[in-house]
């Protein structure tokens, strides 16, 4: 059968160079995990206004408050008592005339120390745990998850509740009290990691390049896990400081003089018929921390998530 | 199966065992005793001591708890005198669990509905709207929200009653306030889960056998999604609890978290760890019963595989 | 439509919208499916072939989907302009499919004989003991021993190969006009490999359905295929009956696929060819011949314009710029062509 050709430039039927990097050209530029991550979140434009807003939060409690309000948290001037917000105190004052913008931050504060804390330990106890029983496997995770198992069945408010009748409050013990079996969860997450990265191909081509199990882990396994203890860092904070809060609210928190936000908020409820300005501004900032935790969080849960990606 | 269930159990009873013999190891704790009164002569004291078994070596006293315990007997509050502390907290416990069990009810349903709508509209205003807020559903506690909705509803617009148990009209401000997180905690995760099984191959596959829209949503999304929101259970137990604390206390309403934290109050050692021990069984049935229910709801667990 | 073809496909064009951009999937694919034959399109990965399989049936994500152009002729009916309800009643009676991975094509917590029957009572109306009983006989059919029992089982208790019997039991309940199998054994062993594709011959040849083959393994399209197109970049780039193309390929791309397939009765004298590079980028696809950049024969035409289609035989058409009576004269290398 014939077939009806165009007529057409001889030249253009001379061999043409191929371009050799232009076939190993890999479609579309490389992009590491890391990068390509980054640019998923940036596209998410709640996450990265919470990201602002608890950067934001953080600068104003730790470094921009202390340095622009001149009062003292502490120092009480009774002939103030109960101002409403004014031009001298921006929050206004509480019952023993103490100035409630310096007060909230130092109370945020607070709440966040606790927070970082409990977190550390989830991540000290938990991931070393998660990681040893993950990667040890056989026998040792066995007995580890049962231990889990078990600790798991005991709700975690009351040890903590249990914990603060014993303990004298203060931050650290707080900080302990929340965290004593707040890490269950992180160590279940990584050992849940871990098993699936052990069955991973580099994993065994790491193996049989000589990679002994400490350097496997540390350099390998544990780098692979990090975006899952990223992540669950971003719920532990908020779960810790809403923890504390409610330590507070019952009586079993930060005690007077000290603030947390959570006792601020608890004296605020008591105030709420005729000063609600009390309670709303430490709650205010109470749940503008957690609402940016869970919402980078899950942003960020969205961007490392390789099932997400194309 | 029956291995499941057996494994759940002794998870169950191990847990128990140690809580309520920490607790023990707590109450010898603490700092003073009950009796640390100045005005007792010492003679009186010592009798205090025998009749309360405080003055039996530790292991003794060990053993005697645990046995009580397990009959149920917590001891008597240190407070109210001569009152059996299972009593008094089985005394209240109906206002108590209505409130919760309303709430999480009415969470359930209203969650379930919210998740739903949120993944089958997906990456629209509805799905957005929902997930703000599940969100800020979560992020406010119920430490806030009580006093805000006592404020509104109650005192300025009047609809409800604020403090107290007297009818059910009573409860609805309390069991609302509970129910917030409820529905948020559900929607999100059940938004979370239809669209992770709406996802997956076999959803495909049944659109590919012709089934209508609805069809595959109802006869397989549904199903696959809700199999693992069983495992909510707990959690909310857990909050219901816990939350009960603070919202009695707000509310004014006699149940037993309003009478844990009065306990913390007055030192009534007796009775916090009686009630600690009470929320912990509650809790661990709750991880029990949730784990047997999605052996039972699941199939992979139900019927085990026997493959070619 | 021509009445030896169950199926016409026309100047087929999908993207897919993301966030990296508009990726064009099928960019012009045209092809006729005849009654009674087994049509293998074969291709790479990301070359397209799968989206053209998924578009006859109207199953791509509606939401990033976009469909620039074409026709999908069946029957009477463009199946690309008919509505969703209209759709459904074609999909599972009149066109089936099956899927890749048999572990996630069926739903775990529906008994396997109801997967079945679901289908037979929504489209042949059947009653409740009917369908189960014809679930009973199609599981016989596609050889699962024990169809009684089994039929009340869980897919979890079935192996990869069951399943994928299992599931096309499903797809051949209704016993459709086509069934297009989206390589349906690349998630099993060589083994059972081999069971399932006789499978799929037995009964096609029993209930005459048409069969639109999908893979990237020669060696299937050779035992089980009556013709071949050959898919690159979204583009159909040769097509003909397997005899020829396997014995006559005409198109460079052709010749690396072939002669990059390790056969175990040949020399050891020959090299393995593999063809270098990786396929262009489809959110920017080149124009001209797509695989120009990894063509050991590439002009300099090639880069500029894609070329028309040559025919060499009533089946048997290739797109490129070598059949033009201008282009130098150039033989496919020794290994091509094993029985020639």
């Amino acid at each position: 059968m014939e077939t009806r050709y165009r007529e057409l430039d001889p030249s253009l039927f001379e061999s043409a160079d191929i371009d050799a990097y232009e076939g190993e050209r890999i479609a579309g530029p490389p992009v590491g995990f890391w990068r390509d991550a980054w640019i998923r979140l940036k596209k998410n434009r709640g996450a990265l206004v919470s990201l602002a807003v608890l950067v934001l939060v953080f600068a104003v409690a730790f470094v921009i408050g202390p340095l622009i309000s001149s009062h003292s948290p502490y120092a009480q001037d009774l002939s103030q008592r109960y101002l409403g917000p004014t031009s001298k105190f921006w929050f206004g004052t509480d019952k023993f005339g103490r100035d409630m913008w310096t007060r909230v931050w130092a109370g945020t504060r607070v709440s966040l120390y606790i927070g970082l804390l409990a977190a550390l330990m989830d991540i000290f106890v938990g991931v070393v745990y998660g990681a040893v029983s993950g990667f040890l496997g056989g026998r040792v995770d066995d007995v580890l998850q049962r231990g889990i198992e078990i600790l798991n069945g005991i709700p975690y408010l009351v040890v903590a509740i249990l914990a603060m009748i014993v303990f004298d409050p203060g931050i650290i013990t707080i900080s302990i009290a929340i965290g004593l079996t707040g890490w269950t969860y992180m160590a279940r997450i990584v050992r849940g990691r871990m098993l699936q990265l052990k069955d991973q191909e580099f994993t065994l081509a790491s193996r049989s390049l000589g990679a002994s199990g400490f350097r496997l882990v540390w350099k390998h396994l544990i780098p692979n896990s990090l975006g899952l203890i990223v992540i669950n860092l971003m719920f532990t904070i908020p779960a810790a400081i809403f923890a504390e809060a409610f330590l507070s609210f019952i009586g079993l928190g930060i005690q007077v003089p000290e603030a947390s936000l959570g006792s601020l908020i608890s004296d605020g409820a008591a105030e709420l018929r005729f000063h609600p300005y009390l309670l709303w501004l430490p709650s205010l900032v109470f749940c503008l921390l957690m609402i940016c935790f869970n919402l980078f969080g899950d942003g960020l849960r969205d961007a490392l998530d390789p099932k997400m990606r194309k | 199966m029956i291995r499941y269930v057996a494994r759940r159990l002794v998870y169950m009873l191990a847990a128990l065992f140690i809580i309520v013999s920490v607790t023990f190891f707590i109450s010898k704790a603490l700092p003073g005793n009950p009796f640390s009164n100045p005005k007792l002569s010492p003679q009186i004291r010592e009798q205090l001591f025998e009749k309360y078994g405080l003055d039996e070596p530790l292991y003794v006293q060990y053993a005697k708890y645990m046995a009580n315990v397990a009959q149920g007997d917590l001891g008597n509050s240190y407070y109210f005198e001569g009152r059996s502390v299972s009593q008094l907290i089985l005394q209240r416990l109906p206002v108590s669990a209505f409130i919760g069990i309303q709430a999480v009810i009415f969470g359930l349903v209203i969650g379930m509905v919210l998740g739903i709508v949120a993944a089958l509209w997906h990456n629209t205003v509805w799905d957005t709207l929902a997930v703000v807020v599940a969100i800020l559903g979560v992020s406010v506690p119920t430490f806030v929200l009580a006093p805000m909705l006592q404020y509104w509803l109650g005192l300025k617009l009047g609809w409800f009653p604020i403090a107290f148990f007297e009818s059910w009209i009573y409860s609805v401000l309390p069991s609302l306030t509970l129910s917030v997180f409820v529905i948020s905690t559900v929607a999100r995760f059940m938004r979370t889960e239809m669209l992770e099984v709406m996802g997956q191959d076999y959803i495909t596959l049944a659109k590919a056998k012709g089934i209508s829209g609805l069809g595959v949503i109802v006869k397989h999304v549904l199903r696959n999604a809700m199999i693992p929101l069983v495992t909510v259970l707990a959690p909310l137990t857990i909050y219901i609890i816990v939350g009960s604390l603070v919202v009695e206390q707000i509310f004014a309403v006699p149940g037993i978290g309003e009478q844990f934290v009065q306990s913390v109050f007055v030192n009534d050692y007796a009775m916090i760890l009686g009630t600690t021990i009470f929320f912990s069984v509650l809790f661990i049935l709750a991880l029990f019963i949730q784990d047997i229910m999605y052996g039972i709801i699941d199939p992979r667990i139900r019927v085990a595989g026997a493959k070619e | 439509m021509n009445d030896d073809n169950i199926l016409e496909v026309r100047d087929l064009q999908v993207s897919f919208s993301t966030y990296a951009g508009e990726i064009q999937a099928v960019r012009s694919v045209t092809f006729d499916l005849r009654r009674g034959e087994t049509l293998a399109i074969v291709g790479e990965s990301g070359s397209g072939k799968s989206v053209t399989a998924k578009s006859i049936m109207r199953l791509n994500p509606e939401a990033n989907t976009i469909v620039r152009g074409g026709e999908i002729l069946f029957g009477q009916e463009d199946l690309l302009k008919l509505g969703e309800k209209q759709m459904q009643d074609i999909r599972g009676p009149k066109i089936a499919m099956v899927f890749q991975d048999p572990m996630t094509s069926l739903d775990p917590t529906m008994k396997v004989g109801r997967q079945i029957t679901e289908s037979l009572k929504k489209h042949l109306g059947m009653s409740g003991r009917e369908a189960s009983r014809r679930a009973v006989e199609l599981l016989r059919l596609v050889g699962i021993p024990n169809a009684e029992q089994r039929v009340k089982q869980y897919p979890h208790q079935f192996s990869g190969g069951m399943r994928q019997r299992v599931v096309i039991a499903i797809a051949l309940a209704c016993e459709p006009q086509i069934l297009i199998a989206d390589e349906p054994t690349t998630a099993l062993d060589v083994t059972i490999q081999a069971q399932i594709l006789d499978l799929l011959r037995e009964l096609q040849e029993k209930i005459g359905t048409s069969v639109i083959l999908i893979t990237h393994d020669l060696g299937v399209v050779a035992s089980v295929a009556d013709r071949i197109a050959v898919m690159y970049a979204g583009k159909i780039v040769e097509t003909g009956t397997v005899r020829e193309t396997f014995y006559d390929p005409q198109m460079p791309y052709t010749w690396g696929l072939l002669a990059s397939i390790p056969l175990p009765t040949a020399d050891r004298s020959r090299d393995l060819i593999p063809i270098p590079g990786s396929p262009p980028d489809m959110s920017d696809p080149p124009e001209g011949c797509p695989f120009a950049a990894r063509c050991p024969y590439v002009m300099r035409i090639c880069s500029t314009e894609f070329p028309e289609y040559t025919t060499f035989s009533a089946e048997h058409k290739a797109a490129c710029w070598l059949h033009h009576p201008m282009a130098p004269n150039v033989e496919p290398p020794a290994q091509v062509g094993g029985a020639r």
